[in-house]
């Protein structure tokens, strides 16, 4: 039999990590990439890593990061998971620090830690506020000295289009495209693990990279993986405007000090620092005595949404608040979090250590993503070492990172996110190796035929997109999509603006067969396969609004007025959408809570 | 004045191999545009300042914040991020867009920096742990000189240094700025530190950290601000305690 090999698609945080750990089990990995990974969004995480390692003396421990999290989540995560994750995390820190990610240190010289939202612990390790950054880096490091001696093997510049099945239904390889020669090539593999990040492109302009279309996770679910709490995406309270993107400003600026308010007097144009202590509303404060500004983020960008649009006391009338870090010192910001200060600095001119931030929520994170399974354990958390972790319901095809739905339930904690995509990548690896040692036949002794038809088909049909000569523009019409999404799918939902907004999904569908591919050219062109990606996004997209119009509730970043209250009778559940010609199909499977009761998430 | 109208030039090339051109692009002035803003527009649109219809531009970009490098491209002649470019900074005029030079072309504003990645490995920039499994806490380290790392530790591979080096060209072998200060950055760290020798050896002799001109040119340019030359002399005085260990037959 031959050798196994694993196909890791994606080179962020998780697919890095995993790739390691084949690598270190002896297996030869296929590294796939759409950029350089050293490029990948894991940069923009800046913030942190949470993992209670209890630096500061204040009791914290696995357990009560454990609660936090799932309260976080307004109890929709599994638990065993998100257990095995929380106890798994000091030591995940550990490791990134033996591989030298420059993490800030106390005076004694140990990691450092800050207070970040939904916990009341200093549990955030960090790397001034550039921590994913950092931590991509160090992975990218190792992962370079694994390919040096000849365990890895890149292939930047790729895209995945979709998997190569055998007989049965199970992944045996999958369907690259060259971004140069604009080829599709076969490639198979004894496993296929997919990497590749959130969606956040279908709203638009948003704090994602411009790579982070979802086209992959939407491909596999149009293939029939299972597509899981869609409808949770995280509006993060606090990004910079731009043309292109909104830019995140950390949470970490509030774990430091940073305050939010506004003008309590409508319509007050002052400069804010003319603005007296007792004329401003520090609004999360008020409400929140016990977090303050470390509310969750769901809680804090409904807030603001509330202060904004309700009240109609945002700054000039729009959706902008204050984030004001002045009365910190100068030194500390820039040690602590010198990163986004500077490019608050860059990209809209003032200085942050002497003029309060004008700041307002984006779309950041999906809470949802491909359904994976898990083994659980007796310790109420998950086997080390199992083909079950990470799998999709797609024999052979696994899930890590932002694109699977595993830890975050409705709303995603600061700084858990990196966590996620590391844990997840340290079990998804081995879970891809025990689920290789099991296979009867190596992929590369398969017959060719299924591998030479799923090419062909990919050829085919990029042949036939590099034809299309229609009068839509599929910039444009991505444009459109991005607004509708963005009005109608973050902080407040309403089942008529959703029902109307999946009818503006369809006809879109409809304009996109009629979508110019614009550019005849058969190298290196970007506009063909933003047009497969396209139609991906626009069946993707469905899948998060259906979701959420069949949701009669409001839990986590889901909020429906019509629906104020979290009903755990009906909805403590998780939605499951599978793709069928007709529109996603969806079902409900029951929630893990085996380990902590579901009570109301209170934060004041 | 704040500009009505933004002209673009840019320049273009179908292939590595293809003859370059110059495309010009009229558009609109809005708010908080930077010079990506300003290329998403012209996709949505793609049709020459003449009136020409032609293809959307082929460029590189992720991040859009400047942390990961991609969009680097010469600016008005200048490399750096198109991301971090914005137009309300920019002088009056025509924008000016190219490829950096001193990689090969792919399409367009696209290149190659293959060559910087490589770099990377053959200066072994890495700490080479035992392994990922649970080994405990990593060494303690001064926050003073976390802080100095941390600096050089923000190298995101973009180019702007070797694009600004006179020394780094198709004729000479040197290997360019970024790589040699990530020897700097691994060398300073407690575990990186025990196979200081090994990166040191790889910038000594040909190509290596000799090779520079001492131009200045890459501090200058780069984005966050590492202090490159800071971290070349640190170097030269390693390498050159190195050179004279072995002389000892060290």
């Amino acid at each position: 039999m031959a050798p196994p090999r694993i196909s890791v698609v994606g080179g962020g945080l998780a697919g890095l990590m995993s790739a390691i750990k084949i690598a270190e089990a002896g297996l030869a990995v296929d590294l796939f990439s759409i950029v350089p990974v050293k490029r990948s969004h894991s940069v923009c995480a800046q913030g942190g890593i949470n993992g209670a390692v209890n630096v500061k003396g204040e009791n914290d421990s696995p357990e009560i990061h454990f609660v936090d999290t799932v309260k976080g989540g307004d109890f929709l995560a599994h638990q065993p998971p998100v257990k095995a994750m929380c106890h798994a995390a000091p030591g995940i820190i550990y490791l990134l620090d033996r591989m030298g990610v420059m993490f800030n240190r106390t005076a004694e010289g140990l990691l450092d830690f800050r207070r970040f939202g939904g916990t009341l612990h200093h549990r955030t390790a960090f790397a001034g506020a550039t921590t994913g950054q950092q931590m991509l880096y160090a992975l990218d490091e190792q992962v370079r000295r694994h390919e040096a001696e000849g365990r890895v093997r890149k292939y930047e510049g790729w895209e995945f289009l979709g998997t190569v099945r055998d007989d049965a239904g199970g992944c045996v390889g999958h369907v690259s495209l060259d971004l140069r020669t604009m080829r599709p090539s076969a490639f198979r593999a004894d496993a296929v693990l997919v990497c590749t990040g959130g969606p956040g492109l279908m709203f638009g302009r948003t704090t994602n990279s411009a790579i982070n279309s979802g086209s992959a996770a939407a491909a596999l679910y149009r293939e029939g993986a299972w597509y899981a709490n869609g409808e949770f995406i995280q509006v993060h309270p606090t990004a910079i405007p731009g043309a292109d993107k909104l830019r995140l400003l950390s949470e970490a600026a509030r774990g430091e000090g940073g305050r939010i308010w506004v003008p309590r007097r409508k319509g007050d144009t002052r400069d804010p620092r003319q603005i007296p202590e007792a004329e401003r509303w520090y609004f999360l404060e008020e409400k929140y005595p016990h977090y303050g500004n470390l509310v969750p983020r769901d809680v804090a960008s409904r807030e603001i949404h509330d202060v904004c649009v309700n009240r109609g006391l945002g700054l000039d009338g729009g959706m902008m608040v204050y984030l004001d870090v002045t009365h910190v010192p100068a030194a500390q910001l820039d040690r602590k979090l010198g990163g986004i200060l500077e490019t608050y600095e860059k990209f809209v001119g003032d200085d942050p250590r002497k003029v309060p931030m004008r700041i307002f929520p984006a779309v950041h994170y999906s809470m949802g993503g491909l359904w994976v399974d898990y083994a659980p354990a007796a310790d109420g958390m998950l086997e080390a070492v199992s083909p079950r972790n990470q799998a999709t319901n797609v024999p052979g095809l696994y899930a890590a990172g932002e694109v699977d739905y595993q830890y975050h339930g409705a709303n995603r904690l600061g700084a858990n996110s990196l966590l996620s995509c590391l844990y997840g990548g340290i079990i998804a690896g081995p879970a891809t190796v025990a689920w290789a040692a099991s296979r009867k036949a190596a992929a590369a002794d398969l017959p060719a035929a299924p591998f030479e038809a799923a090419e062909k088909r990919w050829a085919d049909r990029f042949a036939e997109l590099a034809r299309r000569d229609g009068p839509e523009n599929p910039y444009a019409l991505a444009e459109d999509l991005g607004s509708w999404m963005l009005d109608h799918v973050t902080i407040v939902r309403s089942n008529e603006a959703l029902r109307r907004t999946d009818a503006h999904l369809l006809e879109l569908r409809e304009r996109w067969g009629r979508a110019s591919v614009l550019d005849r050219s058969t190298w290196s062109n970007q506009t063909l396969a933003f047009l497969n990606q396209l139609e991906n996004m626009l069946e993707l997209a469905r899948v998060v609004v259906l979701g959420a119009l069949a949701r009669d509730e409001s839990r986590g970043s889901h909020y429906k007025p019509e629906f104020p209250k979290r009903d755990d009778e009906r909805w403590l559940r998780t939605t499951v959408a599978t793709w069928t010609p007709a529109g996603p199909s969806l079902r409900y499977d029951p929630v893990d809570t085996s380990l902590l009761r579901p009570v109301e998430r209170k934060y004041d | 004045m704040p500009r009505t109208t933004i002209e673009l030039r840019i320049r273009r090339q179908d292939t590595p191999t293809a003859p370059p051109r110059w495309e010009e692009f009229s558009l609109p002035w809005q708010p908080n545009m930077n010079v990506i803003s300003c290329l998403m527009e012209v996709r949505k649109r793609p049709v020459t300042r003449q009136g020409a219809p032609t293809t959307p531009v082929v460029w590189d970009c992720s991040c859009l914040e400047e942390v990961c490098g991609a969009c680097t491209m010469l600016v008005n002649g200048v490399p750096r991020q198109s991301c971090a470019a914005l137009v309300d900074r920019l002088p009056e005029g025509p924008i000016t867009l190219e490829p950096l030079t001193k990689f090969p072309v792919v399409r367009d504003l696209v290149v190659d920096r293959q060559p910087m990645f490589d770099a990377l490995a053959r200066v072994k920039a890495w700490i080479p742990i035992d392994g990922t499994h649970d080994l405990g806490p990593g060494p303690r380290m001064p926050e003073p000189e976390r802080e100095r790392a941390y600096v050089f530790s923000r190298c995101m591979t973009c180019g702007c240094c070797m694009e600004a080096c006179p020394q780094y060209n198709e004729r000479s072998d040197f290997i360019g700025p970024a790589p040699i200060a990530q020897v700097r950055l691994f060398n300073a760290h407690p575990t990186g530190a025990m196979n200081a020798r090994e990166r040191l050896e790889a910038i000594m002799g040909r190509g290596g950290l000799e090779d520079c001109g001492n131009a200045q040119n890459c501090v200058e340019v780069c984005p966050k601000q590492i202090p490159l030359t800071e971290a070349f002399g640190e170097l030269g005085r390693q390498t050159a305690r190195l050179w004279f260990l072995r002389m000892l037959g060290r």
